[in-house]
């Protein structure tokens, strides 16, 4: 399992650090650069970091400095299926604070977090723009609206479906997400 | 600069010809044509469901039609909205078309003539057969200026926008000089829609009479306001308005660069926008002398990273430059040393999307649409507990009261208005005695909130005053960049303040503690957001005093929406007998039985979603909601029940 997780660590250097080599060297290039990062790999590692400053001539910390300033950034793994949770403020009004309970309740972990097995993981997201059907989740870039707690349990119930007809469906196979989450749109 | 006028003329007028020549052989106007609002907001509501519903109907049925993918036309307690154009028929607008809905529209609207009137909202134009949209307040009242187009044209198709008007105000700015155009658009007195309202020309003109090489625009879709999406719409909806636009200023400011700063969380948005620039560029409609002018521009893509604070012009600008997005100091303007320290002109989304029909129609025109120091229309997204929600393009001027009971339909559910938040994070909460308000940029700075970027949300008699309060401040907390202290630590403090009360913890005194410690973060802060921080705070006070104090001094939240302050219990009086309703929906399975088969919650498991309330059956309405707390009757829990 660790050796797993080296390996895939591994290559995923070996790739930044090929993507960085066609980056212009300046510092306009910085947050572009981080965002393509994450939108491959759904966050930035210590080590990830560490090659940009070296590319663009910036310490470690000054990369964190302007990484850490936007909420665009995550620095640990995020789980397969990301949940998002509105906090705009139509969200807010109609109760988006208890639905975010919900799905800590429901996965045990908070806000921020990923669950053991790096299935599930909960982030608050600031408005998506659905205030008209708030209260809105996003869950794996498909946006829900009017969620009430007993479409959290539907929402979640989904997935254990799913899971349960994947696994009964080819065992050994691991198809369905990976790649996908991330692509879709 | 400017080149031969014949030249631009007919190099535009060959741009056209081929745009309809191009637009004509892609539809077939024998044939029905369906367009479905394809937006976020759209997708969101199912529009994806209802376009595979109707694919497989069409196909199952062969029956021929166009489908065809259109942006939002703003009604979006409407959507999925489908507008049908079936020949013989005026083009009929359906609401809230479920799978099931689309299934019905193509056997008996299409298949048979019949229109379902039980389903449509309104036909699309005057005619005998079916009532017009326009007799709905809703459509009639508003007057569109900016989102004329936007749910009635393919927001992917260069030729569509062409063909119906798009990119004449290019070609004819282009035969002028710059003087000409800033002209035009003083006379119309166009104010800058991103919030503060500061006159569009006079950046233009500032940036035009500076002697640098080099200069900018920068369009502003960093639209960080919780509640406000109008400018996330109009990309998604009409991105070709917003380039032309783009290009119309530029030249009138001599910039050749452009970047349009669009939120990453707005993905569709950048792909649509993207797209745009691209056809532009192949049309030769932008890029270097474009329609033989001698005028040459690029536009570039800038995806902000999801910083409120970036909202702000020079935060926005130090973004770009790959630097923690703080504000600098004012002066310098970035009209005299913006983007890279040349002169750059900064607007927002709907004030370059204004400028096409300024140029087109007049300034004189646009000028006497409105107020007199607020003319043109503003777009408000108008959210929360209103019945007709969604984008709302009105004359300035329109007071509130009618924007929100006769334009939108009012509260839902019989329920009374409370307040209406306006300006987002930055601005403020207006009670009832200030409906009669009118929108524009002056009455509401003087009513002590703001126009902002056009955010509104509708509160009802349950929203709790300060949990508002406490909500906008959680979220600036965030956002404050950290530059000035006042800020940075000082809307800390009010947080910790407004927290305590709605815990039900409120000391005496903490209402001046606050206002004394909004006073100081204003005066202590260098940009907007500091500047405007502490406003839902004190709006809050000026107008629902009485709410804080009732949290502070009796525990006690008037609205029943502090969880802290509140509890449900069930009545047994109106408990039914045997009933499980409420049981399966409590998530923690906190609902008991108690004597007589009846209903009790324990309240030391109890989380207040409120689900219980929504599955008690509508004739026993059993579940209370009390604050405080200790108003709850004590409920005996059977020992045999689990």
């Amino acid at each position: 399992m660790d050796d797993n997780l080296e390996l895939i660590e591994k290559e995923m250097l070996d790739d930044i650090s090929s993507f960085l080599e066609h980056v212009e060297p300046e510092r306009s290039s910085l947050i572009p650069v981080l965002q393509k990062i994450q939108a491959k790999y759904s966050y930035l590692s210590s080590d990830a970091i560490k090659l940009i400053g070296k590319r663009l001539d910036l310490t470690s910390s000054e990369v964190y400095g302007v990484a850490t300033f936007y909420n665009q950034f995550r620095f640990n793994p995020p789980g397969k299926h990301r949940i998002k949770v509105c906090m705009g403020t139509a969200c807010h009004v109609k109760g988006g604070d208890i639905i975010l309970e919900n799905f800590e309740r429901k996965l045990n972990i908070k806000t921020g977090e990923t669950t053991r097995d790096r299935e599930f993981s909960i982030d608050k997201v600031a408005c998506i723009g659905c205030c008209a059907l708030a209260p809105a989740v996003v869950v794996d870039e498909k946006i829900h609206g009017y969620v009430a707690p007993s479409k959290v349990e539907g929402i979640m119930l989904g997935f254990e479906i799913e899971k349960e007809m994947n696994e009964r469906k080819e065992r050994s196979s691991t198809e369905n997400s990976d790649g996908e989450i991330i692509e879709r749109q | 600069m400017s080149g031969n006028n014949e030249d631009i003329k007919n190099a535009f007028s060959e741009i056209k010809k081929n745009a309809e020549k191009n637009f004509n052989e892609s539809r077939n106007s024998d044939i029905p044509a369906i367009y479905i609002g394809m937006a976020t907001c759209g997708r969101a509501a199912g529009a994806e469901e209802a376009e595979r519903a109707i694919l497989e109907t069409l196909d199952e049925r062969n029956v021929k039609a166009d489908v065809i993918h259109v942006g939002c036309i703003g009604h979006c307690y409407a959507e999925p909205v489908v507008i049908v154009d079936n020949p013989g028929f005026p083009p009929i607008f359906y609401y809230n078309v479920t799978a099931g809905k689309s299934k019905l529209i193509v056997k008996a609207f299409l298949e048979r003539g019949d229109p379902l009137y039980e389903h449509l909202l309104g036909a699309m134009e005057e005619n005998e057969l079916i009532p017009s949209v326009m007799g709905f307040p809703r459509f009639g009242m508003e007057k569109r200026i900016v989102m004329e187009k936007c749910g009635h044209i393919d927001p992917e198709d260069i030729n569509e926008y062409i063909k119906k008007g798009g990119y004449a105000s290019l070609a004819f700015a282009l035969s002028k000089t710059q003087a000409d155009i800033i002209d035009e658009i003083r006379i119309s007195g166009l104010r800058g829609r991103g919030g503060a309202g500061f006159p569009a020309w006079k950046k233009m003109e500032a940036v035009y009479g500076s002697d640098s090489k080099e200069k900018y625009i920068i369009c502003n879709a960093d639209e960080g306001d919780p509640g406000a999406y109008m400018d996330r719409t109009i990309i998604e909806s009409n991105p070709h308005q917003l380039l032309e636009g783009m290009m119309v200023a530029a030249f009138a400011a001599g910039a050749s660069k452009g970047i349009i700063y669009v939120r990453h969380e707005y993905p569709l948005a950048v792909k649509i926008i993207k797209k745009a620039i691209d056809d532009s560029n192949r049309m030769k409609l932008l890029g270097e002398n474009i329609l033989n002018s001698g005028f040459s521009f690029h536009i570039d893509i800038f995806e902000g990273s999801g910083a409120f604070v970036c909202g702000e012009e020079t935060a926005l600008i130090e973004s770009v430059e790959g630097k923690r997005g703080m504000p600098r100091t004012r002066p310098p303007y970035p009209v005299e040393r913006g983007l890279k320290n040349k002169p750059t002109v900064i607007n927002n989304v709907k004030t370059l999307s204004t400028i096409p029909a300024i140029v087109n129609k007049g300034g004189k025109w646009f000028s006497g649409i409105g107020t007199k120091s607020s003319p043109g229309t503003a777009i408000f997204s108008i959210v929360g507990n209103v019945v007709h929600a969604g984008l709302v393009e009105i004359p300035m001027g329109v007071t509130i009261r009618t924007l929100i009971y006769d334009i939108c339909g009012g509260i839902p559910g019989g329920k009374a208005f409370k307040a209406l938040q306006i300006g987002g994070p930055s601005g403020g909460c207006l009670p009832e005695s200030a409906l009669d308000t009118p929108i524009d940029f002056d009455s509401l700075t003087e009513a002590g909130a703001m126009m902002g970027s056009g955010g509104m949300v509708v509160m009802d008699e349950d929203s709790c005053m300060v949990d508002v309060a406490k909500y906008f401040l959680e979220f600036t907390k965030n956002e404050s960049c950290g530059k000035c202290t006042f800020c940075r630590i000082g809307t800390g403090h009010l947080l910790t303040i407004l927290e305590r009360i709605t815990n039900g913890e409120g000391r005496e005194g903490d209402v001046e503690l606050l206002e004394r410690l909004a006073g100081d973060i204003k005066r202590g802060s260098l940009c907007g957001l500091g500047k405007t921080a502490p406003n839902p705070v004190l709006t809050t006070i000026r107008y629902f005093r009485h709410e804080y104090e009732a949290h502070i001094h009796s525990k006690r939240c008037p609205s029943l929406k502090c969880r802290p302050l509140t509890a449900f219990y069930i009545d047994l009086g109106k408990c039914a007998r045997g009933c499980d309703a409420c049981v399966g929906s409590c998530p923690v399975d906190c609902i008991f039985t108690t004597k007589g088969r009846k209903k009790g919650i324990d309240q030391e498991v109890c989380v207040k979603c409120g689900e219980c309330v929504t599955a008690c059956p509508e004739e026993y309405n059993a579940v209370i909601k009390v604050s405080p707390p200790h108003l709850v009757p004590h409920i005996e829990k059977l020992e045999e029940s689990k």
